[in-house]
């Protein structure tokens, strides 16, 4: 049986670690290499590595950091964050990424989605949507770290990502992001309905109880937090332990 | 413990350094990372890894000549091999792959696309627990280990070739076997215990 994921994320500024709330008030939370190490050995199933730092010299930091992580991680990881062409993933797959995960770039050209698919396969493109509820009920995307609100549905962007050969959809809800009130079960469990490939729920989780949620009535294949991890309000390890007691099936 | 002379083969597609990270783990001093003859020559054990397309794979093989080398190392020298995820779909006769392309052809069979129930996501991504029956790959892991997936594509072969299968929806072939030849679906260099488990089990069996 394929079993539930569960994948802390590392939001990389300047090299460290960093985690705000609601996109914004962003604290320290340590060195990214040791604390994905920690996170590997308590349990964690994946990974994910977004680079939030805006210079020129990212891409190149980047990839240092890449390949450092490769080297002391046993699990998979994802990186994203500034991706906008082939060559940027080539770079980061040769330096022992995974996966990678495309957001503006690819909402703005499409395209990439397709030739990062062809070049590399679906399963290793990630498509990451920020997304928020409008008063009309509807979730819209938003672009560049959740500045930019556009007009376009998620569900309608969600779908076609996936048709141009997205291999998983990693899905923050920006509602729902550092208030540790629970996870947006809606639209995660409409994406998760209506596509066929897996999705990641992103923002909220804030208990125990939340992780049972979205996998149940979120029907989520994946659960991914950040600052319940970075701050140790709840262990991998426990949290895991209790999703088993739940009857859903996580490794141990 | 043994120190075979390991080369994991270097074709400009898959994550080598992922598996030399495993492998130098568990303390094999012996490991190169290659394309040239001489060392692929020399070596007691392959790994040939694969990330990314099966045309790409095979034609970036087909490009640095390898296939030949590797048909007499492996066919008729018998030197062992291990293929990992494209690695081991490479094994095959053909993939379906974006159109037909041909394989190794060491292990009859086909790589097809994974089509299943609408409520199991494809790609198969993640941990997946899998019933084995070949000791010189499992030999060191319990029966139900877990190993990590990610693939959209399987290969499809007589029952006698399967090593280890996993159940998502249909049994997919997790592992394949025929004399010396052998092929994970999964990443065991991104298994934890499980996966260093298997290397061992594969090294110690040579």
């Amino acid at each position: 049986m394929l079993t539930k994921r569960i994948i802390p994320c590392l939001d990389i500024k300047d090299g460290r670690t960093v985690k705000g709330i609601n996109f914004e008030n962003i604290r320290d939370a340590g060195d990214p290499v040791e604390l994905g190490a920690l996170y590997a050995r308590e349990g964690a199933d994946e990974l994910v590595f977004l680079d939030i730092t805006a210079t020129v010299e990212r891409r190149k930091t980047l990839s240092e950091l890449v390949n450092k992580i490769s080297h002391h991680i046993n699990v998979p990881f994802t990186v994203g964050g500034g991706i906008s062409s082939v060559d940027d993933v080539s770079v980061l797959l040769q330096n022992g990424a995974d996966k990678i995960s495309v957001n503006t770039a690819a909402f703005k050209n499409p395209a990439l989605i397709a030739q990062l698919a062809k070049e590399f396969g679906s399963q290793c493109v990630v498509l990451a949507i920020d997304t928020k509820k409008e008063e009309d009920g509807e979730w819209y995307v938003y672009l560049n770290g959740g500045r930019v609100k556009t007009t376009t549905r998620c569900r309608d962007w969600a779908r076609q990502a996936v048709d141009l050969g997205a291999g998983e959809i990693l899905l923050t809800s920006m509602n729902n992001d550092g208030t540790k009130q629970g996870f947006a079960l809606d639209i995660t469990a409409a994406l998760a309905g209506e596509l066929p490939v897996p999705v990641i729920a992103s923002g909220g989780g804030g208990t125990m109880e939340h992780f049972v949620d979205v996998f149940t009535e979120g029907k989520a294949d994946a659960a991914l937090a950040a600052s319940i991890f970075h701050f140790k309000e709840i262990g991998i390890g426990e949290l895991k332990d209790y999703l088993w007691e739940k009857q859903i099936a996580v490794r141990r | 413990m043994k120190d075979p002379g390991i080369v994991i083969i270097d074709y400009g597609v898959g994550n080598t350094y992922s598996v030399a990270n495993a492998i130098q783990h568990l303390g094999y001093k012996n490991l190169r990372i290659s394309d040239e003859e001489k060392v692929i020559r020399e070596a007691d054990a392959l790994i040939l890894p694969g990330v990314g397309a099966f045309e790409a794979c095979m034609s970036n093989l087909q490009d640095r000549n390898i296939v030949e080398i590797l048909n007499e190392e492996v066919l008729s020298k018998k030197k062992p091999i291990l293929g990992i995820c494209v690695g081991m779909q490479l094994l095959a006769t053909a993939s379906e792959e974006m159109g037909i392309h041909e394989g190794l052809n060491w292990i009859e069979g086909r790589v097809k696309k994974l089509e299943l129930p609408s409520e199991l996501a494809v790609p198969h991504v993640g941990w997946n627990d899998v019933m084995n029956n070949e000791e010189k790959l499992f030999g060191l892991n319990q029966q139900n280990a877990n190993f990590y997936f990610d693939h959209s594509f399987y290969f499809d072969c007589e029952e006698k070739y399967v090593a280890a299968y996993c159940d998502y929806g249909i049994k997919v072939t997790a592992a394949v076997k025929k004399e010396n030849i052998f092929g994970v679906q999964f990443h065991p260099e991104k298994s934890q215990t499980n996966g260093l488990k298997l290397f061992r089990s594969f090294f110690n069996s040579i």
